[in-house]
This record gives structure tokens, C-alpha cells and sequence, in this order.
């Protein structure tokens, strides 16, 4: 059965390796849902975070593969349950609509969003969440049809203390010790 | 400072043939090097004695350099790129060692690609070399510019752009670390010019070590032992053999693993060779067109042992209807391929050689003797209704199976065998004897036409005292004909034998299995091709009639140099047995 799963990547900073893990979805048809690179903890340390729709045993090959590229250091994943995750959305609403009624005000607040800026044109909007919830404000809002709309690749963190790299790090090298 | 003489360099193999020119000597103390003399210098120190390549302009600097380092290494000059990267896998497959090849950018490198495709899915070592536009030119459309990096980067093991002339020794190791290590697979630098042009203070660093890249797993006793058991109280255990054990130089310990325990050794089209032919536990061929016994009986058997292979859909056919009653433990270096088409019960990650000898000390000693006498009831069926047709033909028609299996005895079956793709490749790998390993070279995994004579002339190179025999279709051969004035230019013994069936003929069998017949452009009309050789310097002969066929081979193995002996077969033949697309392999079939 197919659900979301989140892949995340730990990677050497290095020229088109995001080329080579996205060739691992393209080669099996996976489309990615959502895709957030960032630096980790680590300097020098890429950590991908990328979200697809498939079924267990899909995911367990693709990281197979993907841990297989030479510049990645580490590749786990996850079910939703099992991270906690947020996205980020800006809305761009006309200023006019604002001062109009309360409305968007009411909406925004109900919805812990803030506002980020406002010009005599335009109000940018801005909401952190699940997907499920940066698109119910964005349903509303659009009610007074909203000018621009933008959603963030999904960033997650998992439910353990502390991001267990460096710890990985260490292993590995033990690991490359001991083979040769 | 530090001098380096390059007189130190020596070669790894005997001398290679021709006469080599150039010498050099470089005081490190008065001179800094160009990034193409550093390319050179590099493969030196991994000790590279043989390149294949081709030049043209964004690679000439190398080229240039290469100039002066005549007398330390050797450079084949192909005919086309496709020739040379096959050439340098022929090379890698016969010496374990990474193949070497170079080629300009644009079309020069993209000729590459089906090579390296190749060599990726049969898991070859091969550094392949680039050139490149120069560096401010990239991304600008530039002549002969092409991204070799994006293009081959499905199909590499890894891959790296050099746009400075620092960074040339250290991604030359890290390319030979990469592709000699853990499962091996072909790498691609791609040098810009002006990093070839441009000056650096050479120094070189053999690369052992890559945070990021864990080429093999220190091998689980628990595993070991939980193999073990399964193998002690197997009553009908089955060996497949894979390549991995010939890449981990482990057939020692493979030939006394499977001895100990009294195992039947069935063997994949790469693990060809890695275990001897007339050994008294083989059994035989794996997959499509592999033998009947191993096929038929993997659904018998209640343990399939799979040490370095992958499970290939031509192997397994049908995978839910694969090796239905067996426990499976699966030997294997990478971890991607554990569960990737079979589930394994026991995985044991890890080098084929380490496995293998802490396995030895686990098992009981052991013997399978009325399992052993199934897959003998099995051959008495298949040389019945095959073999004995294939190698004993008693029809007008000379039949590919009389000529190789003449071939192998000729040779006093110590011959190198290079097959390319199709009817002759299958009928080869089945009637071809061997007592050495690293002794078959196929493209296994791509399947590729045109392979066998260029991989010919780098197995040739790789072993220069050993006979290599290169069998291939008359359409294959077609495919890379050209490299036969490679072979002249070097003087490369190889003795090539087309079986010439006037047909695509192994495409030729589906039609006519499963198409009705219809013969869709699988004719060909053939040149002479004795009259081609001769063309290109090289001797040949014509065997039409089988009176003349242990002459012709005879005459072939005696002869000095390159050789070309074409045969003319029964012109549509089938090979059998067979396991028709997507059946499972115990409804092989024996005839039509
Ligand atoms: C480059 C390439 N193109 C097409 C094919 C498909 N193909 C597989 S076998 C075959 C026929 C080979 O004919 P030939 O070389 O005469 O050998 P035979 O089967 O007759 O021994 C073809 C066309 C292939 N394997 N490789």
C-alpha cells in the first residue's frame, strides 16, 4: 500500500549530487513530492529531505540506491508518524481586502499565521504547518483571491534527542578501520 | 624538492607487443608540471601499463604529454571509442585491474557511453578520461561540448569534473580507489583543458580511504554461522555462482567451500570460469539458455547458496515461481542487492573471499550424492535431446556448438574465451571448457553487440601470453569491424571466429518462436569478410564444409598472429534449452 514517506540524506557538499539522487526516482517512475537541501548540523554536511508517495518496499530499495552513491554518507527513512515535520507557506493577499473587514485578520489569527509585510498593495502572509493545514488557510484566503501563493519543501527532524551524525561519523570511520 | 624518475615506473605484465618510443626524465627540483603531465604521471603511479584511447581537441595536452612516456606505458590507438572502452573492460576482466581508456569531449566522449553502460551493470573497474572545453566555455554551447558528466552519470559508479590543474592527482586516486573497490564499476573524470594546460607542483597520494563510501561490510559471524546451519541440514543444497567470486580472487576458497560440504555449483553467465568445467560438483549453466538440470531442479531444491550474483530476471526467470521450496542465503558485497529481487533468508554482506573462509570453518564436512545424481539424470536428458545434436550433429549443416566446443578442445581448453552477444554467445558460454578463472569475457548485464573484438584486444593486452579466442555472430562482428585494424596496428594475436549464420539469429529464434516466423529484418547480406581481413593485414580462411573444420581450427591456433576464421552454421538453428520470457525455470524446455 502506498503512503508518504520521508527520505532524508545526509551527503559531502559536492557539484550535481542532487543529480544523482534524483536519477534514482526518475529510474523508477517515483515522483518526489517535495524536496528541501539545506547544510546539517556538520559544516560541509548536505541533508536532504525529500517526500514521495510509494509502498514500503519501493522506499526500502530506492535508499538502498541511493546510499549506494559514493558521496552519500547516510540514508534513512521514515513514515510521518515517526518524524515531526513542518512546511512553510507565504500568502500574498491585496491590502485593500484587509482593511475591507476583519476577516483575513480573523483567519490568519485563528490559524497561528503572521503577517510579514505590508505595503499599500500588498500583505504577505506567512504560516508554518502540515501541508493539510498551510492549505486550508490558503482555501480561505483565497476567498478574497489570494495574489501569490508559495509551499516549502517539507523539513523534518526525527523524534530522537539529537541528530545522531556525528555519532554516525564515528562509526563509519571504525567501519573503514576495519576493512582493508 | 623531490626528483621523481619516471625509469622507476615499470610495467606491471610483460612487455607489451611493438615497439614503444619516448623517453623522459622530469627534475621535480627545477620544474613544475602541466596538469596533463600530471594525468601521465598519475596512472603511473597506479601502475598503468596500457591505455586505450583516441585523441582529439580538448584532450590533446594529454595527448602531448603522453608523447614523451612512451617507453612506460602503452597506448592503443582504436578505431572509434566504443572500441576502446570495450578494449580497456577485455583489459579489466582478465586482470582484475581497472581498465583505462581516454577520449575527447562532444562526440568522443559520448562514444564512450555504451561502454561504460556496460561496464556499470557488469560491475568492470574502468577509468575513463575525458577531455573537456575549457573551463570559462562551459555551459556556453561550445564546439564539441557536451556534459559528459550529466550524460554518464547514470551509468558511472562516480564521476567528477576537473576544472583545475591541483585537483588532477587526487581525483585520478580517488578515481582508481572507487573503481577497484567493494563491487567495482567504471568511473569518468573529465578534465578541462586548461586544467590540462595549466601548471601544479605534482605530488601523489594513493587514495585507501572515502568517508562517505564504505566499499565492503566487515563480514556478521552471526550470519556466518546462521548460514551454516542452514547448510549442514540442507538435504538438496544449490551453489550459484556469481562474478563476485572471480572480482574477490576467492575460487580457492569457493572450490573448498563447495567441496567440503559436497555442493552442486551452478554458475551465472559472468561466474563462467570461476570454477572448473570438468570439476565433478558442476552442474552446469544458470538461466534463459543455461542447462537443463540447474534450471529444472532450483524448484527441488531446499537451499540455494547465491555467492557474488544478483538474481538477473535472465537467471531467475519468473520470480514468484522461483527456487519455490528453498531457503535462500545470499553472499553478497552490495548491500543493494540484498531483497532487490529475491528475498533472502540469510544475508551475509560482506567480501566473497572473507565469507567464504570463515564459512569453510563453520560447515560439517558433507556429501549430496543422490541430489548430485538428479542433476545427472538431468544431462543424460539434455545431451539426448540437445548436446548430442549441438556438438555431434549428424545433418549436413555445421552447427555452432561443433565449432566452439572443436575451439575449446584445440585450445586444450586454457583459452581465453571472448564472446559477443546472441546465439554464438550462449552456445559458447555453454560448450566452452575452462580450467582457469578469469578466462570468459561477455557483456553480460547490457547485452552488447559489438563487444567481443574490441574486449578481444584488451584481454589480449591483459594476457599476453594466453591464447584468446573471440567468438562472435556475424552481425556483431559488423558492429565494431573497424577494430580490426587495431589489431594489426598492435600485432594482437587474437584468433577471432565469426559464426556466420546470415542471420540476426538470436533475434532471428524469438521471431520465428514467437512471431510466427516472421523474419523481420534479421537477414543480412554479408560481405566477405575473409576479404575485409585480409583488407586490414590480417590472415583468414573459410570453413563451409565440415571436412574442413578441425583443419581450419588448427590452422587458426597455429597461426602467429591475428587470425580470422569464419565458419558458415546451419543457418536457422535454435539454442536449447531454453526458458521462454517470463516462465518459470522449471518449465525449461528442451526443443520447440
Ligand atoms: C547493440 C545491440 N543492438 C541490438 C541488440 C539485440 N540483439 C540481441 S542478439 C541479436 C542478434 C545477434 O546476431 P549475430 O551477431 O549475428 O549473432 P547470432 O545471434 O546470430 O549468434 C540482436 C540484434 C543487442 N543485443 N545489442
Amino acid at each position: 500500500m502506498k503512503k508518504e514517506f520521508i527520505i532524508t540524506i545526509f551527503t559531502e557538499n559536492h557539484i550535481g549530487l542532487l543529480n544523482r539522487v534524483t536519477i534514482v526516482f526518475t529510474r523508477r517512475k517515483v515522483n518526489i513530492e517535495s524536496l528541501t537541501v539545506s547544510e546539517s548540523a556538520l559544516p560541509g554536511i548536505s541533508k536532504f529531505t525529500i517526500v514521495i508517495n510509494a509502498n514500503e518496499e519501493q522506499v526500502v530499495k530506492i535508499v538502498g540506491q541511493i546510499e549506494k552513491q559514493i558521496d552519500v554518507l547516510k540514508a534513512f527513512f521514515h513514515t510521518n508518524e515517526e518524524m515531526i515535520y513542518q512546511e512553510i507557506a507565504l500568502y500574498k493577499v491585496r491590502t485593500e481586502e484587509l482593511y475591507k473587514s476583519d476577516a483575513i485578520e480573523k483567519m490568519a489569527r485563528n490559524a497561528g499565521a503572521r503577517i510579514l509585510e505590508i505595503t499599500k498593495e500588498y500583505t504577505v502572509i506567512e504560516k508554518t504547518g502540515h501541508k493539510e493545514e498551510t492549505q486550508a488557510l490558503f482555501e480561505e484566503l483565497n476567498q478574497f483571491k489570494v495574489m501569490q501563493f508559495i509551499r516549502s519543501g517539507r523539513v523534518a527532524i526525527t523524534r530522537d534527542p539529537i541528530e545522531r551524525l556525528s555519532e554516525f561519523l564515528k562509526e563509519r570511520d571504525a567501519i573503514l578501520n576495519q576493512v582493508d | 624538492m623531490k626528483q621523481i624518475n619516471i625509469n622507476n615506473y615499470k610495467f606491471l605484465s610483460s612487455p607489451p607487443f611493438g615497439e614503444l618510443e619516448g623517453t623522459k626524465t622530469i627534475d621535480m627540483s627545477t620544474k613544475k608540471v602541466a596538469g596533463s603531465e600530471a594525468v601521465i604521471l598519475s596512472l603511473l603511479e597506479e601502475g598503468v601499463d596500457t591505455i586505450f584511447g583516441y585523441p582529439g581537441g580538448a584532450i590533446m595536452p594529454v595527448y602531448d604529454s603522453l608523447y614523451d612516456y612512451g617507453q612506460k606505458v602503452k597506448h592503443v590507438l582504436t578505431r572509434h571509442e566504443q572500441g576502446a572502452v570495450h578494449a580497456a573492460e577485455g583489459y579489466a576482466k582478465v586482470t582484475g585491474r581497472a581498465g583505462v581508456c581516454f577520449a575527447t569531449s562532444g562526440p568522443g566522449a559520448t562514444n564512450l557511453i555504451t561502454g561504460i553502460a556496460d561496464a556499470m551493470i557488469d560491475s568492470i573497474p574502468l577509468v575513463c578520461i575525458t577531455g573537456q572545453v575549457t573551463s570559462p566555455l562551459l555551459g556556453t554551447d561550445a564546439f564539441q561540448e557536451s556534459d559528459v558528466v550529466g550524460i554518464s552519470m547514470p551509468v558511472t559508479k562516480w564521476n567528477y569534473q576537473v576544472t583545475t590543474p591541483e585537483e588532477i592527482p587526487e581525483a585520478i586516486a580517488q578515481a582508481f580507489y572507487i573503481a577497484q573497490s567493494g563491487r567495482p564499476g567504471p568511473v569518468l573524470l573529465d578534465i578541462t583543458k586548461d586544467a590540462q594546460f595549466g601548471e601544479l607542483d605534482f605530488e601523489y597520494k594513493k587514495c585507501n580511504k572515502i568517508r562517505s563510501y564504505v566499499p565492503e561490510t566487515p563480514v556478521d559471524p552471526f550470519k556466518v554461522e546462521e548460514a551454516a546451519k542452514l547448510i549442514d541440514k540442507s538435504e538438496k543444497p544449490m551453489v550459484l555462482v556469481g562474478q563476485g567470486v572471480i572480482i574477490s580472487n576467492a575460487e580457492e576458497e569457493f572450490k573448498t567451500f563447495v567441496e567440503k560440504a559436497g555442493l552442486p555449483v551452478a554458475w551465472t553467465l559472468l561466474g563462467l570460469s570461476a570454477f572448473p568445467t570438468e570439476h565433478r560438483l558442476n552442474v552446469g549453466m544458470l538461466g534463459m539458455h543455461g542447462n537443463y538440470g540447474p534450471n529444472k531442479l532450483t524448484n527441488e531444491a531446499d537451499l540455494i547458496i547465491a555467492v557474488g550474483m544478483r538474481f538477473d530476471d535472465r537467471v531467475t526467470g519468473k520470480v514468484s515461481e522461483y527456487a519455490t521450496n528453498a531457503k535462500i542465503i545470499h553472499i553478497e558485497i552490495d548491500p543493494s542487492e540484498i531483497n532487490k529481487i529475491v528475498k533472502a533468508d540469510v544475508p551475509v554482506l560482506g567480501d566473497a573471499k572473507k565469507v567464504l573462509s570463515m564459512l569453510i570453518n563453520n560447515i560439517k564436512e558433507n556429501y549430496h550424492e543422490s541430489w548430485l545424481e538428479e542433476f545427472r539424470r538431468c544431462d543424460v536428458v539434455e545431451v539426448e535431446k540437445v548436446i548430442e545434436k549441438d556438438i555431434q550433429p549428424t545433418k549436413e549443416g555445421l552447427t555452432m556448438g561443433e565449432v566452439v566446443s572443436m575451439a575449446s578442445e584445440k585450445s586444450n581448453h586454457e583459452a581465453i574465451l571472448v564472446t559477443d552477444v546472441g546465439q554464438q554467445q550462449m552456445v559458447a558460454s555453454r560448450y566452452f571448457k575452462f580450467k582457469h578463472s578469469k578466462s570468459n569475457v561477455t557483456s553480460g548485464g547490457l547485452g552488447t553487440m559489438g563487444y567481443a573484438l574490441p574486449a578481444s584486444m584488451g584481454a589480449q593486452l591483459g594476457a599476453p601470453d594466453r591464447t584468446v579466442v573471440a567468438v562472435i555472430g556475424d552481425g556483431g562482428f559488423q558492429m565494431t569491424i573497424q577494430e580490426l585494424g587495431t589489431i594489426w596496428q598492435n600485432k594482437l594475436p587474437v584468433k577471432i571466429i565469426i559464426l556466420n549464420n546470415n542471420f540476426l539469429g538470436m533475434v532471428r529464434q524469438w521471431q520465428q518462436l514467437f512471431f510466427e516466423k516472421r523474419y523481420s529484418f534479421t537477414e543480412l547480406q554479408n560481405p566477405d569478410f575473409i576479404t575485409i581481413a585480409k583488407g586490414f593485414g590480417i590472415d583468414g580462411h573459410k570453413v563451409e564444409k565440415r571436412e574442413g573444420l578441425e583443419e581450419g581450427i588448427q590452422k587458426m591456433f597455429a597461426h602467429e598472429g591475428p587470425y580470422l576464421l569464419e565458419v558458415v552454421v546451419e543457418k536457422e538453428d535454435n539454442v536449447f534449452p531454453m526458458v521462454p520470457a517470463g516462465a518459470s525455470v522449471s518449465d525449461v524446455i528442451l526443443e520447440p
